[in-house]
């Protein structure tokens, strides 16, 4: 167990460092977020009712959940790669933790996730975001978000062992997370939709997390979205650790 | 099991979908010693190092690595050995130093050892000077010895090594080939995949050779090439319009009929002793020039050719995919 956990801060180490050094990675973490909410709030915005909100308030818990969905890809672009570089057969043949590979990429996106949100927040409020719960409640969205974010890191771990190469592991991961994240509360009220897509969206567990999120943030009511948003993002890593884990141990060289 | 063998494996098969990469090979290396596999693309090479290496699972037979089962034992093993592959498998993103410190540490040496042993290793494959630059600014030879040495991080008894060379320019080739030399001395196993025959023949004190993942052939170079005949003269004419009188002139002394390939006459040799001598006179004789005469013993390309009907180096286009 105690190498487990020196491995994967091994790897978790290594994986940070190359965000690091290469800036176009860390752009994805920082000026990509802050271009989507710059465009929802000032492009986007003005056209989309939320009664009861101000569109920035409705927006920034929404648009933080659906970034930190989508932290996880540099896991999947980093497994993809290691694979087709022969890199996964080397770690493969040493005695270290047959999971470390992966527990310590998806600790690495942990710290880009953290980054991502703390950079949303500043420039969330700077467009006129304000928090409307007591800190408690805020302090336990961020940290549902990094729950949901890290879950989600273990889906991209899954889709960039199983896809055929790094760019066909990020499209990959990309269509099937935008129509998830879309139809859901995250930027729209869902009962503007079409009664078709209301449907999926109210099951969706984007919505269920969101509206956790704004629960946490803006004190609206919650039910008993927060408990079931935790229990999502436990379901959705649990289910895809295990489905990574097994799918590295069989990994092979492409 | 036999104490003293490092590398022993016994009906080893191992199939993907409807391709049979491995029917059933065996091989065995004592300790201390190198074994070549020496086979073309797709013959089965990698899959054998894969097993061996325990990254993939045999359909069936079974091996033993350092006295421990690959299937079974697996954890232990992956401690006893290094494993340098086709692909340099090293971290574009990190400098040379922080690649081999991180394979030290998921060997789990002791604190401080990583970083000595980078140190020594980056120096001893000349690469001290660039052990603090990107990987990715590396020319292929220097990756390739990053490689290596990432395999040597943990003085692993047992190394296995899969097409070392391939893609090298022949310096490169060369101070590989004498590292290799030099872990040997120092008492390791080395299994090394090859399709070069001169690799094979420098390196390997026992050789497998491996065709449609079957070993058609086993012993040391020597071996094989008494498997395939003794010694031929070679023989370049002035002007090949004078082949048909030079084989007339040399077919008494000749061990089987000369003949004429590639632009050289061959001709079999019955005894060693004499053989140039009393070749260039009796040419003389019948007014045949010569261009060059040499005494040579075959190669292992000529013990391929004669074991798998086609040359070891030749492109085996519809199979190269297979091993993958």
């Amino acid at each position: 167990m105690s190498t487990t956990v020196a491995d994967t801060l091994v790897l978790a180490r290594r994986a940070v460092m190359r965000i690091v050094r290469a800036p176009d990675l860390l752009l994805a973490f920082t000026v990509q977020p802050i271009m989507f909410v710059l465009l929802f709030v000032y492009v986007l915005g003005g056209a989309i009712e939320t009664p009861g909100f101000d569109y920035v308030d409705f927006l920034i818990p929404g648009i933080l959940v659906q970034t930190l969905s989508f932290g996880g890809f540099a896991t999947a672009l980093g497994l993809a790669e290691d694979l087709k570089k022969g890199l996964v057969d080397r770690f493969r043949s040493l005695p270290m933790s047959r999971s470390a590979v992966l527990t310590g990429r998806t600790l690495a996106d942990v710290a880009t996730n953290s980054l991502s949100i703390v950079v949303m927040l500043i420039v969330g409020v700077i467009a006129g975001f304000t928090f409307d719960a007591p800190i408690t409640n805020i302090l336990l969205g961020i940290v549902l978000l990094l729950c949901f974010g890290y879950a989600f890191s273990w889906f991209f771990a899954f889709i960039g062992l199983a896809s055929s190469s790094p760019e066909a592991a990020q499209s990959l991961g990309f269509i099937l997370l935008f129509p998830l994240s879309f139809i859901s509360s995250a930027f729209v009220p869902i009962d503007s939709m079409p009664a078709v897509l209301q449907t999926f969206a109210e099951v969706n567990p984007f919505t269920i997390v969101v509206d956790a999120m704004r629960a946490l943030f803006l004190g609206t009511p919650a039910g008993n979205n927060v408990w079931g948003a935790f229990a999502w993002s436990i379901g959705i890593a649990v289910v895809f650790a295990f489905l990574s884990i097994a799918r590295y141990k069989r990994a092979v060289v492409r | 099991m036999a104490a003293d063998l490092a590398i022993e494996a016994e009906g080893l098969r191992k199939s993907y979908k409807d391709v049979e990469a491995l029917c059933g090979i065996d091989l065995s290396a004592p300790a201390g010693t190198v074994l070549g596999l020496l086979g073309p693309n797709g013959a089965g090479k990698t899959t054998a190092v894969r097993i061996l290496t325990t990254l993939l699972p045999p359909d069936g037979g079974s091996a033993r690595v350092a006295g421990l089962d690959v299937v079974s034992e697996a954890t232990e093993l992956r401690s006893q050995i290094g494993l340098a592959g086709q692909y340099a498998a090293v971290d574009e993103h990190m400098t040379g130093a922080e690649n081999l410190e991180m394979v030290g540490q998921l060997y789990h040496l002791p604190k401080g050892e990583p970083k000595q042993r980078a140190a020594e290793l980056l120096e001893r494959f000349d690469l001290a000077a660039a052990a603090d630059r990107l990987v990715k600014t590396y020319s292929g030879g220097m990756r390739r010895r990053l490689d290596l040495a990432a395999a040597l991080v943990a003085r692993p008894p047992v190394l296995f090594l899969d097409e070392p060379t391939t893609g090298l320019d022949p310096r490169s080739r060369i101070s590989l080939w004498e590292t290799i030399e030099g872990r040997v001395a120092d008492g390791t196993t080395v299994l090394l995949t090859t399709q070069y025959l001169d690799e094979a023949d420098r390196l390997a004190d026992r050789i497998s050779v491996i065709d449609h993942g079957q070993v058609i052939a086993e012993g040391s170079s020597d071996e094989l090439k008494d498997q395939v005949g003794g010694e031929r003269l070679d023989i370049t004419l002035e002007s090949k319009d004078e082949a048909p009188a030079a084989i007339a002139a040399l077919e008494p002394i000749a061990a089987e009929p000369p003949a004429m390939s590639d632009g050289l006459l061959r001709m079999p040799v019955r005894e060693r002793k004499g053989a140039i001598a009393e070749a260039v006179r009796r040419l003389n004789d019948a007014g045949v020039g010569i261009d060059d005469i040499a005494m040579s013993r075959p190669t292992l390309d000529d013990v391929f050719l004669t074991l798998t009907g086609h040359a070891a180096e030749e492109a085996d286009g519809e199979q190269s995919g297979e091993e993958r």
